[in-house]
């Protein structure tokens, strides 16, 4: 079903979105979109929505099942605590994007804003991704907890970092993937960085074919330019921080 | 009109358009792209200021004052008259608009400085805008119940307690013309929504909007009291309008380098710097370490040549810009922009700490 959300207070157009799944709809377009927030949250079904316009703040918030696809730039807080589903992005994404994800995953096109994938976590088959086709702002992947942030820097401008400064700070779980080399100011204490090995290749080929798959970009470019990992060196950096 | 009022712990919503060649727009724009983002706010405060609006009287400082009683009127108007040539006063025309209640007396003057009053007691001459300054800070300090919300030439704020898009609305917004309009959605965190504690905050044609919290405004009300700035409006944003009239007018330093002085950069990033730039940032943190705001901050900062978004060093309030032929907008969301301007030449998000400056293309008279 399609609905023409111009000027459509947010609530009014999300009760409209719940009601369609309820009634059984799998298909659902919204044209004119501009800043409605909360669009997906909290729905468990394995519906597919189309948002045409920029949506508001807190897209896909506590998801868990359906896929969002967005031609627009996205604003913050996409995929607060979501559970399961995916997000795709045709543009670039803002700030606190994947805040405490536990699963599913997330695709932006372009750039995306500060404190993305801020404690992601992570149980047992429960692997939540983040894939950023530009760069990304500073405190990447902040007490991330688990879960896999790639970055991919791709159609950027001359001069423009991959990521921004307190990469990782704080983290001690889950993996970063970067296309390309990080100086070493950049990093939060609490990470190292690491060369690929064949199981890092393995579990990164999906997410960039996908990816690729979602915005038409070639594998083999992709892959041009070598990646690296960080990994946390603790496990709890702030173990011993409150047992005194 | 101020007084006690019970706290409300509850972000904001800011907005501002600039023509770049000074084309002037009525408000309606401005009302339609903060109104979008109604749910930022909470009711206790809207508010906007509005650069070439009073075009037949260019030369006069334009004083918008709000008054708790018509005696607090008639003692203030003595002090202006005293102060000023006073060419024109009227009331600043509402209307009804239903949320909007109890709104204090609302009058604006059109003053010119006598060029015989600028002299200090000792024989001394004044720069007039100086002079303004202190009957500014005279007003909101010393004279019961009135609040001088701003007292720049060409420009006025429009402010109070209610939603923006009703504050707007109440105004009459869309008989003013203007080629900067800067707009405010108030969701008060720590301190009263009054109508004289609704952004924008001025100060000659300076003027402020902030969504977020200066942490640091013991540290800078007290530095801004040794140059004789008194903070009396209740609300933390009242220190930037203050030190842009320090730093820039009255110090001369640059636009850019005054922001780099709010929101300076970390030392490990001066540590990295070319030697001279370090030199630059170094004496910059040391001299004015107590002109730098602590807290999260976005700010549209503007004055009659210059609107300016700024965020603070580590983001954590959001701003995005748009560019579209030779207007320059600036907002909490993207699509607070998109509302009135659909097909952007250009957008991006600003980063920490790092200006972005829309200035009148040169020869631009307004």
């Amino acid at each position: 079903m399609r609905i023409d959300a111009r000027g459509m207070y947010y609530r009014d157009l999300n009760k409209m979105i719940h009601q369609a799944v309820k009634n059984g709809e799998t298909e659902i377009v919204l044209d004119n979109v501009n800043g409605q927030r909360y669009i997906g949250t909290g729905i468990n079904e394995k519906v597919r929505i189309t948002v045409n316009g920029v949506p508001g703040n807190d897209l896909a918030a506590f998801m868990n099942g359906p896929e969002i696809t967005v031609y627009a730039n996205a604003q913050d807080g996409i995929g607060n605590t979501m559970n399961d589903g995916t997000v795709v992005v045709h543009g670039g994404a803002g700030d606190v994007l994947g805040y405490a994800m536990r699963g599913g995953k997330i695709f932006i096109k372009g750039n995306v804003g500060y404190r993305v994938g801020i404690h992601m976590k992570e149980y047992q088959d429960r692997v939540p991704a983040i894939v950023v086709g530009g760069t990304a702002g500073d405190f990447f992947g902040e007490y991330m907890a688990g879960g896999i942030l790639v970055v991919l820097g791709l159609n950027r401008k001359p001069g423009d970092p991959l990521t921004g400064d307190y990469l990782g700070t704080g983290m001690h779980g889950g993996i970063i993937y970067l296309r390309g080399e990080v100086e070493r100011y950049k990093l939060g204490k609490e990470v190292e960085v690491f060369e690929l090995n064949e199981e890092d290749e393995k579990k990164l080929q999906p997410f960039l074919e996908e990816y690729c798959a979602h915005f038409g970009f070639e594998l083999e470019e992709v892959l041009s330019v070598p990646f690296c990992k960080l990994l946390p060196v603790s496990k709890r950096p702030y173990g011993r921080l409150y047992a005194y | 009109m101020i007084g006690t009022f019970p706290r409300i712990p509850s972000g904001c919503a800011i907005s501002g358009m600039m023509s770049k060649k000074g084309r002037r727009m009525n408000g309606e724009a401005v009302i339609k792209s903060i109104a979008l983002m109604h749910d930022r706010s909470n009711g206790l405060g809207g508010g906007f200021a509005a650069y070439g609006i009073y075009p037949d009287f260019k030369n006069h400082y334009a004083f918008h004052i709000l008054y708790s009683s018509k005696q607090n009127r008639i003692d203030t108007e003595t002090y202006l008259k005293d102060k000023f040539i006073v060419d024109r006063c009227e009331p600043i025309p509402t209307r009804n608009v239903d949320n909007i209640t109890d709104p204090p007396i609302i009058w604006r003057y059109f003053l010119l400085v006598d060029g015989k009053s600028l002299y200090d007691n000792a024989g001394q001459p004044v720069d007039e805008r100086d002079y303004v300054v202190e009957a500014v800070m005279y007003i909101n300090n010393c004279l019961d119940g009135a609040f001088v919300i701003s007292s720049g030439k060409n420009m006025g704020a429009f402010k109070g307690v209610g939603y923006p898009e009703d504050i707007g609305r109440f105004f009459c917004l869309e008989d003013y013309e203007a080629y900067i309009w800067t707009s405010h959605g108030r969701f008060p965190t720590n301190t009263p929504g009054w109508w004289g504690g609704a952004h924008p905050f001025c100060l000659l044609d300076w003027s402020v909007v902030h969504n977020g919290e200066i942490s640091s405004y013991g540290i800078n009300k007290r530095y801004l009291e040794m140059f004789n700035y008194r903070c009396e409006l209740q609300t933390d944003t009242e220190v930037v309008a203050y030190f842009v009239d320090l730093l820039h007018r009255k110090q001369g330093i640059p636009l850019e380098l005054t922001c780099k002085i709010l929101a300076a950069p970390f030392w490990q990033e001066i540590d990295r710097m070319e030697p001279e730039q370090r030199a630059v940032y170094t004496a910059i943190r040391q001299v004015y370490g107590s002109a730098l705001l602590n807290g999260p901050f976005s700010f549209i900062i503007a004055n009659s040549r210059a609107m300016i978004g700024l965020n603070d060093r580590i983001k954590l309030r959001p701003m995005t810009v748009g560019i579209k032929d030779d207007m320059v907008y600036m907002a909490s969301e993207e699509s607070a922009i998109r509302e009135i301007c659909p097909d952007l030449d250009e957008v991006w998000t600003a980063e920490a700490g790092e200006p972005v400056i829309a200035e009148l293309e040169e020869g631009v008279e307004v």
